[in-house]
């Protein structure tokens, strides 16, 4: 086993920083625990979940992706080059790890995303395996474990007591990490803590083909009545990839950026003529629900949901998806009967 | 495919109709002929594009010329927003950006022989002009032509020198009505709604296929005069006209369903329809 002590994890990312990563770690950041990048000196927090989710650094919420020069009536394109700084995603979650085969899978499913990609291929995925989960964790109705290792490329997992990590890696980022880990890890033995127990909130199959069937169901109506439209809930979310495409300008400039959008959000659909073909908050609940439960799985065979529970810790209005999820599990047994 | 997905090309505005109040049509030139080559090798018609002018941003029009005219793409549009205006504010000789072209066609190679029946409201036209076009450039293929279009208003009808042209061929049906109320004068079309219309003109639907672009509720009141004219939910062809933005796949604004408009449609069969969430539409 290759273990680092738990107290270096600070030395590990000062490492890692030496070795020409940029490091993002869950840091204590103005009250909330944050996943930013990491500055010399600053606690790695492993005993709270972040507020923002891995996406942040592969899906900026805001970038620009074309740049034009103006003169009078004529306009010229300008390189847009893409930032992709070599980075560390360090004492990320396996929720935020899971999140990743639903985003790379909607940005290379047919076009591929340049933008995307490049900043994906300069990430390496290093999760900390949950020892505790809170009332909002869901991990494991969404097909997730607190100790999964799906989409790492190397996991850290607390081991006597929380005093040690035990490292695995996988494939050469991965090994490429070891390295730049050096000295600071030691072979030896170590026994890994268990891992954290997360109930079974929902049958996410059920749920899925209770979805197919009931895009008409006065539930709507009853789990989406507190939605206030935020859309903080999909802006936290590890999955949530939609996004806008607006132009900033003046007489000598043009940028065009890709900004995070969400289906929650009103003006989301509504076209310019008038018509909004989802009018109501119902609706666009809706379709975040199904998105994620039922169009993603059977269009690319994935849940779009991991289980994190971010959505829940932030809606202001005290929702979660995972009760919707709940109250749709409640109610497809409800009709068997 | 590498490169940057949404790096649009230059077209230069050729020519710029006006078709109906606010309602114009620029015919746009390829600044790069590579790119005019790049286009036409994948062009079918019913695909679509997004034009725009930076600083203003991008919107989603049908590509409303035919594969068969390659030296040059129309696109009429109507002026609703910011970039409408930019676009038609933007003057001969000027360029505009352009990147597609996106979505499925229309399969009208697997029409050949069969009569089309085309049905159009309003601004819907444009869509649907595309592949009028394209059927009388390759007249021989196909069989009956005929064409229910309807407007508002005498004014609001668009394409008015087609329309005119159109009318003065004997392998062309065509039929043109008018909103009660819309009619000037002079005018010599019908006077009544485009479902009313279409049933009272019956075109045969046997061996037909029909291809449907209207307001939603032109559709409405439309399909049902279709299947009473007999037309099988697999012959009728319609498109969807949900909003987008990056027209590949990503952004996530036109779902229906699991489907994407931007991939999957915009043209779409009845048959196809019937299993969507029609909420979402």
């Amino acid at each position: 086993m290759r273990l680092l002590e738990a107290k270096k994890l600070g030395d590990l990312a000062a490492a890692l920083q030496a070795a020409g990563y940029r490091v993002i770690a869950p840091v204590e950041d103005g009250g909330v625990v944050r996943l930013r990048e990491w500055q010399p000196g600053e606690r790695i927090v492993t005993d709270a979940f972040a507020v923002n989710s891995a996406k942040d650094f592969l899906l900026p919420r805001s970038e620009a992706i074309a740049r034009y020069r103006i003169e009078g009536n004529d306009f010229e394109a300008q390189d847009v080059p893409v930032e992709a700084p070599k980075t560390a995603l360090l004492c990320v979650r396996p929720c935020d790890a899971a999140s990743l085969a639903a985003m790379d899978t909607v940005f290379n499913w047919d076009y591929a995303d340049e933008f995307y990609n490049a900043r994906r291929a300069a990430t390496t995925v290093i999760t900390l395996g949950c020892t505790t989960a809170d009332e909002h964790c869901f991990c494991t109705s969404a097909g997730g474990a607190p100790d999964a290792t799906a989409g790492a490329d190397a996991v850290l997992r607390p081991a006597d007591g929380g005093t040690r990590l035990v490292l695995e890696t996988f494939g050469e980022k991965g090994e490429a990490l070891a390295a730049a880990a050096g000295a600071l890890l030691a072979e030896g033995d170590a026994q890994i803590d268990p891992p954290a127990e997360v109930p079974a909130r929902f049958d996410a199959a059920a749920v899925t083909a209770w979805l197919r069937e009931n895009f008409e169901s006065p539930l709507w109506q009853q789990v989406s009545l507190a939605c206030l439209g935020c859309g903080a809930c999909a802006y936290a979310c590890p999955t949530c990839h939609c996004f806008d495409i607006q132009d900033e300008g003046n007489r000598k400039e043009a940028v065009r950026y890709r900004n995070w959008d969400t289906c929650g959000l009103t003006l989301f659909t509504a076209h310019a003529g008038g018509h909004n073909p989802r009018a109501d908050q119902s609706a666009r609940w809706r379709q975040r629900v199904m998105h994620k439960f039922a169009y993603f799985p059977e269009r690319f065979g994935m849940l779009a949901c991991t289980g994190c529970g971010r959505c829940g810790r932030l809606c202001p209005a005290g929702m979660a998806i995972s009760e919707t999820c709940a109250a749709i599990d409640r109610e497809a047994k409800a009709a068997k009967r | 495919m590498s490169g940057n997905l949404y790096s649009p090309t230059l077209m230069r505005i050729a020519e710029a109709r006006d078709e109906a109040p606010d309602v114009r049509t620029l015919r746009l030139e390829f600044a790069n002929p590579a790119e005019r080559e790049r286009f036409f090798a994948k062009y079918r018609v019913g695909m679509f594009g997004l034009y725009g002018l930076p600083g203003a941003g991008e919107s989603t029009f049908c590509v409303a010329s035919p594969p068969t005219r390659t030296e040059y793409i129309e696109c009429t549009f109507r002026r609703v927003g910011r970039v409408t205006a930019a676009l038609q504010d933007r003057e001969v000789g000027q360029t505009i950006t352009f990147r597609g072209p996106y979505g499925n066609a229309f399969p009208i190679d697997a029409w050949k022989g069969r009569s089309i029946v085309f049905v159009a409201g309003g601004i819907a036209l444009p869509p649907v002009r595309s592949v009028i076009w394209n059927v009388l450039d390759r007249r021989d293929e196909f069989g009956r032509v005929t064409i229910v279009y309807g407007a508002r208003t005498v004014a609001d009808l668009v394409y008015k020198h087609e329309l005119a042209a159109w009318a003065k061929r004997d392998d062309v049906d065509l039929v043109t009505t008018v909103d009660p109320g819309g009619e000037t004068p002079d005018w010599k079309g019908k006077i009544g709604f485009v479902p009313a219309v279409l049933e009272e003109t019956a075109p045969a639907s046997a061996g037909a296929v029909a291809v449907v672009c209207g307001p939603p509720i032109m559709i409405k009141f439309t399909l049902p005069v279709l299947t009473k004219l007999g037309f099988a939910p697999a012959d009728v062809y319609t498109t969807l006209e949900n909003r987008m933005k990056c027209g590949v796949g990503k952004c996530g604004r036109c779902n229906v369903g699991s489907l994407y408009v931007c991939k999957d449609g915009p043209v779409f069969t009845l048959e196809q329809l019937k299993d969507l969430p029609h909420g979402d539409m």
